[in-house]
């Protein structure tokens, strides 16, 4: 899956594209469900923060409708990945999918 | 009324509206719980549907919003975002003014 979704956002040209499985955290049995993912790409650039999403959720859509159940989206242009702290996740509490 | 039509009227009637997993004091969903404690934290009045007890609305908000998960921060009429943009915007003071502005307006 990490591999499907950086192969997938490649046509962001993106400079670093850092995937985390964070399935681990989910309140039930789940391997591939909660990612992070952390993109810094100049497609982002002068895109407000709800589109940024948007652009990442169409390029993922597969994903989404089927295994992913949480994806935590971090996206920087260039200039703004060098002055941030990525925030951590917080624990899913088993609200079903 | 259609489900496309409920929740068009839901986002117009209520300037600030947050779709969730649970309640406010009753989260289910990490993300959720996060979103709601930062919109809390503004001190404005807000509206809230919890979609795990209104499965129309799960099942069609993501693709009325073009946004494929919850929660969802809705103020003015528009889509503001999910838990990492809200809790993003929290931190640089920006939520705060956002929900004072369309508390006001």
């Amino acid at each position: 899956m990490i591999e499907t979704i950086q192969n997938k956002l490649q046509v962001l040209q993106p400079q670093v594209v850092d995937v985390v499985n964070e399935s681990h955290m989910h309140a039930g049995p789940a391997t591939d469900s909660h990612f992070k993912l952390v993109v810094v790409s100049d497609a982002f650039a002068g895109v407000r923060p709800v589109a940024r999403h948007q652009q990442v959720y169409a390029l993922l859509a597969d994903e989404l409708a089927g295994p992913i159940h949480a994806l935590a989206l971090h996206l920087y242009t260039p200039e703004e990945f060098q002055s941030v702290q990525v925030p951590l996740s917080p624990n899913c509490l088993g609200g079903s999918k | 009324m259609e489900i496309m039509d409920i929740l068009k009227d839901q986002i117009e009637s209520n300037s600030i509206l947050l779709y969730m997993k649970g309640s406010p004091d009753q989260p289910m969903c990490g993300f959720s719980a996060r979103t709601v404690q930062a919109v809390m934290e503004c001190g404005q009045k807000f509206a809230y549907v919890d979609v795990l007890s209104n499965p129309d609305v799960r099942a069609n908000l993501p693709s009325y919003a073009n946004w494929p998960t919850f929660p969802q921060l809705w103020v003015s009429g528009e889509l503001v975002g999910g838990c990492d943009i809200v809790t993003d915007m929290h931190a640089k003071g920006e939520l705060k003014t956002l929900l004072e502005q369309a508390t006001n307006a």
